[in-house]
């Protein structure tokens, strides 16, 4: 018998904000552990959350480019729970009144277009960190991350195939990213989802007893996860069995599924509204003002970059896979650079580059007025080509100006006429024999003098015009 | 002695002025301490050292021509569920017992700005989950007036304190009456303000929506001074009202001619003490006399204020008191088997026997299959009763009840009886589910010479009638400060 997978997806995603969404403390990723926390986000006694306000309008963005609906009025409550990592012993989430209802993301599937609905995007904070070190019998705890805004979207069980949900991750990452609501870095737990899946007999409309399977940090261990599951669901139905609801996790290092918690510890959270905060009251005035200082997404850029720089649609589609690239893009040709030169370099010699040693573009030190130098060094042959890699590769690594290493090194390219007739003519007098045979025909021979030139001075001769007098002085 | 009939509000002044120093002033509070305490119990902390040391300062800044602010030089009370930096803040439990804070409440910042002297935190029932100081942890506090007589509480530390004379001015905090009802059974003034008026950061949540910070004083005009100096807006509590301070002092005497006052029949049915309701009734004759005008109204839902209030406040107090789980601060017990173990352990170890109930109850009634039935049923009633006083104060300004349905019980005759106690709380507690203000005031004292308070209840933000209601019955009945009879 054929099954049929149904799939619903959970995906916590971490608020772009500078700091926390109940107090002051920053969010930033990497410091060192118990450096960011207060007596808020430490759960103390008799302190109190106050909400920041930018979460509120970064998740206020994902609603107005997935066609949710913002509601007029939405509270906080609490959820209750024991666990170390949760120093107020509840976390601050939404429940009955989440700040954004429905809203959908329309994917082009292989077999056609294919919509997944929204039930709700809602907000809540992050708990903290435990690390365990193996051999001690202490557990130690990190705030740093306690009280970090997340939002919470959570879909209808509307996918059907994998397919669907590796598009649909893909396109809600960008969405997040584009929209500067999320940094979107799965490294850095920026993006976690967990799947409900459930499986039953084509013909059958009911739904069957589904699992979920939570805590999966990147697309490709969604993925499997999901595959997995849905086999080992068929195995069970096939063998006669019934699949039983239950929390799982997977592992994938061994790619297997286990169970998450037994069924006594199963949770009441008790939710209920947060007394210590307002309701979030959301007007259309602020909605407006959301709207109109949406950054500009992916579609629109890629657009306008085809456009507006000429660009084919390849390019475009590259420097657009994230904003930074883009921005670092425009912010080139701004300085003067050509914008195809740009475009070919930025998506070779940059992107080979970030990919090589693992950095983001903010850290990267070509900046790009650098850049943009030494594009136009090349442009009014100053330099040439091969030479501007060099020296590229020596400003990735050391964060110099392109003037500076090519005056320091000697590297400036000779375009001057009557220097190079000279070099030219000393290459044709000592190689009679090429000349000879050149001259009978064999013009195939102008890359062997060219050549020739180029080992005289050292690669600094500008090839056009090398070529240009060669052909003169040999015809 | 003579220092002791001033209160606040003459204090400052003298100090302000020269007469005398903040240093005397704070150590003859000391001393009473000393004389006092080993009977009373009011403090669960003392600051001797810390005090003297800030009087001082406070002298010196005088001398040096400096601004000592409103309440320059004046010792002050602060009931131990309030967070004072760098001075141990236990709740009354032992799961704080040895909690040091390392930041302020905001009253606290508030009361330093304006130049008080902290002599002490004062006894509270545990997380002040009580009526009467006996949950807790420590010693209960005794009444000044009757030592074997219960202080009311939960602020009753705080109002102990005053009645003995062991500070000037101080702070207590009411969630169902924690205020007003050990203001009564101490003879001292307490105010419970507007939910809102007095930020709530740094007060050791109990019932967060219920919560509220107030002023209690030996006098209506000390309340009076000490909430102008920590009303007003604060933004790290969400839930603090945004609007102006007026000074509660300029119209205190302007009389009450006019004002229509409200008896509530719910109030004066079964279950009153025949003196307390005399004592209520005389209330009512004077502030007759001085031109008020009497109407009778109904607050039909009263009856339903108690399960309602029980319901809400131990939902909320089973969440605020999660935290305490012996991870990152306060008590853990020792050699847990596991997590689950010291969980179990610290919390079963820390908490008291009526926080354990309380916490119980509050869980129960949140749990999946009960929560319509009783927390969201509880909600709809609490709209319901403030419902009534919206209704009451259309035709009246203010409402006058008794503030407990009797005097200063005797200790350990209730501590047992949970329901009989949380009956102690039925005049007080509507107010706090409505959000509004209440202020408890000397009206007289029984035949076994105990104290007994009258309450003025007002609309949203209106401390200032609710003052000017209680320094007109003040001026006919004395303070404990000179009424006969008065502990010095």
């Amino acid at each position: 018998m054929k099954y049929i997978p149904t799939v619903g997806l959970e995906i916590h995603s971490q608020l772009a904000t500078k700091t926390k969404i109940f107090c002051g403390c920053p969010t930033a990723f990497g410091g060192e552990s118990n450096t960011h926390g207060c007596p808020v986000c430490l759960g103390m006694p008799g302190v109190l959350p106050v909400l920041n306000k930018h979460a509120v309008e970064l998740a206020m963005r994902m609603a107005l480019l997935t066609n949710g609906e913002i509601q007029k009025r939405s509270y906080f409550a609490r959820k209750n729970y024991f666990y170390p990592d949760l120093p107020k012993g509840y976390q601050i989430s939404m429940f009955e009144f989440p700040l954004i209802k429905g809203g959908y993301i329309d994917l082009k599937t292989e077999n056609g277009p294919k919509r997944i609905r929204f039930n709700r995007i809602h907000m809540e904070e992050d708990a903290g960190k435990l690390i365990h070190v193996e051999g001690d019998i202490e557990s130690y705890f990190d705030v740093n991350r306690c009280g970090v805004p997340l939002i919470e979207t959570v879909t209808e069980p509307d996918f059907g195939t994998l397919e669907q949900v590796s598009l649909f991750l893909n396109q809600l990452k960008e969405l997040l990213i584009f929209s500067g609501a999320s940094l979107g870095n799965m490294e850095q737990g920026n993006i976690r989802v967990d799947a409900n899946i459930s499986i039953r007999p084509q013909g059958q409309k009911e739904l069957n007893t589904r699992t979920e399977i939570k805590n999966m940090n990147s697309f490709v261990n969604a993925l499997a996860a999901i595959e997995h599951e849905i086999a080992r669901q068929t195995d069970i139905v096939e063998q006669g069995k019934k699949v039983i609801q239950e929390t799982l996790l997977y592992d994938p290092v061994h790619g297997i599924i286990a169970p998450m918690r037994s069924k006594e510890e199963a949770h009441d959270y008790r939710y209920f509204p947060e007394p210590d905060l307002v309701p979030v009251f959301v007007d259309d005035e602020w909605i407006d003002r959301i709207r109109s200082e949406l950054p500009e997404m992916r579609n629109e850029k890629r657009n306008r970059f085809i456009q507006e720089h000429g660009l084919p649609e390849y390019d475009a589609e590259i420097l657009t896979t994230s904003p930074d690239i883009a921005k670092y893009y425009e912010l080139v040709i701004g300085e003067g650079a050509d914008p195809k030169k740009a475009s070919n370099w930025v998506m070779g010699e940059v992107l080979r580059i970030l990919n090589e040693t693992r950095i983001t573009i903010d850290e990267f030190k070509v900046k790009p007025s650098m850049l943009a130098e030494l594009l136009i060094m090349i442009d009014n042959g100053s330099i040439s080509g091969s030479m501007a890699k060099t020296v590229f590769d020596e400003m990735a690594s050391n964060g110099r100006h392109p003037k500076i290493i090519v005056a320091e090194k000697g590297l400036t390219q000779i375009s001057d006429k009557g220097e190079l007739k000279k070099v030219i003519r000393e290459v044709i007098e000592s190689n009679p024999n090429e000349v000879e045979k050149y001259k009978s025909g064999k013009t195939n021979l102008i890359a062997f003098f060219v050549g020739q030139v180029m080992k005289m001075t050292r690669g600094k001769a500008n090839p056009q015009e090398v070529n240009v007098i060669l052909r003169e002085m040999l015809s | 002695m003579e220092l002791f009939e001033s209160g606040a509000c003459d204090l400052a002044i003298k100090i302000k002025t020269g007469t005398i120093s903040s240093e005397e002033v704070t150590k003859a509070v000391l001393q009473k301490i000393e004389q006092r305490e080993y009977d009373i119990n009011a403090y669960i902390t003392t600051t001797p050292e810390l005090a003297l040391k800030r009087a001082k300062s406070i002298d010196i800044q005088r001398i040096q021509g400096k601004d000592i602010g409103l309440l320059g030089g004046i010792p002050m009370a602060i009931k131990d569920s309030i967070i004072t930096a760098g001075i141990r803040t236990t709740a009354g439990s032992h799961i704080l017992e040895n909690f040091i804070p390392p930041y302020n409440a905001h009253v606290i910042d508030k009361l330093l700005d304006a130049g008080a002297v902290i002599v002490g935190k004062t006894n509270t029932d545990e997380f002040t989950m009580g009526s009467t100081c006996e949950t807790s942890y420590f010693k209960p506090a005794r009444n000044p007036h009757n030592t074997g007589r219960v202080t009311g509480g939960s602020s009753g530390g705080s109002a102990a304190a005053l009645a003995a004379h062991e500070c000037i001015a101080a702070l207590g905090s009411d969630t169902g009456g924690s205020i007003r009802q050990p203001a009564s059974f101490c003879g001292i003034t307490g105010i419970k303000p507007t939910y809102g008026r007095v930020s709530r950061y740094g007060l050791i949540a109990y019932a967060s929506s219920l919560d509220q910070i107030g002023p209690m004083t030996k006098s209506v005009k000390d309340s009076a001074l000490v909430l102008s100096v920590i009303a007003g807006y604060d933004n790290r509590d969400s839930t603090c009202l945004n609007e102006p301070v007026p000074d509660y002092l300029t119209e205190i005497d302007s009389g009450i001619s006019g004002i229509k006052i409200g008896l509530p029949k719910e109030y004066f049915e079964e279950g009153l003490d025949s003196e307390v309701c005399d004592i209520t009734m005389k209330a009512v004759e004077i502030m007759k006399s001085e031109g008020a005008e009497f109407i009778d109204i109904s607050l039909p839902h009263t009856e339903y204020a108690i399960p309602t209030y029980y319901l809400l406040a131990t939902a909320e107090a089973s969440a605020n008191l999660e935290r305490y789980d012996g991870v990152r601060y306060g008590y853990r017990a020792e050699n847990p088997e596991n997590l689950y173990d010291m969980y179990c352990k610290s919390r079963s170890e820390g908490f008291g026997i009526e926080v354990k109930r309380r916490i119980m109850l509050g869980t129960y009634c949140l749990s999946a299959g009960y929560y319509d039935a009783y927390y969201r049923k509880a909600q709809k009633v609490r709209r319901l009763i403030k419902e009534d006083f919206d209704k009451a104060f259309k035709t009246v300004d203010a409402i006058l009840t008794p503030v407990s349905p009797t005097p200063a019980f005797p200790l350990g005759s209730k501590i047992n009886d949970p329901l009989q106690m949380y009956l102690a709380d039925i005049y007080t507690i509507s107010l706090n589910l409505a959000g509004l203000p209440g202020i408890s005031v000397p009206a007289g004292k029984t035949s076994d010479n105990l104290p007994v308070g009258v309450q003025f209840m007002g609309r949203v933000l209106d401390e200032n009638l609710l003052f000017r209601l209680a320094y007109a019955l003040e001026r006919n009945v004395g303070t404990s400060l000179t009424y006969e009879g008065a502990v010095v």
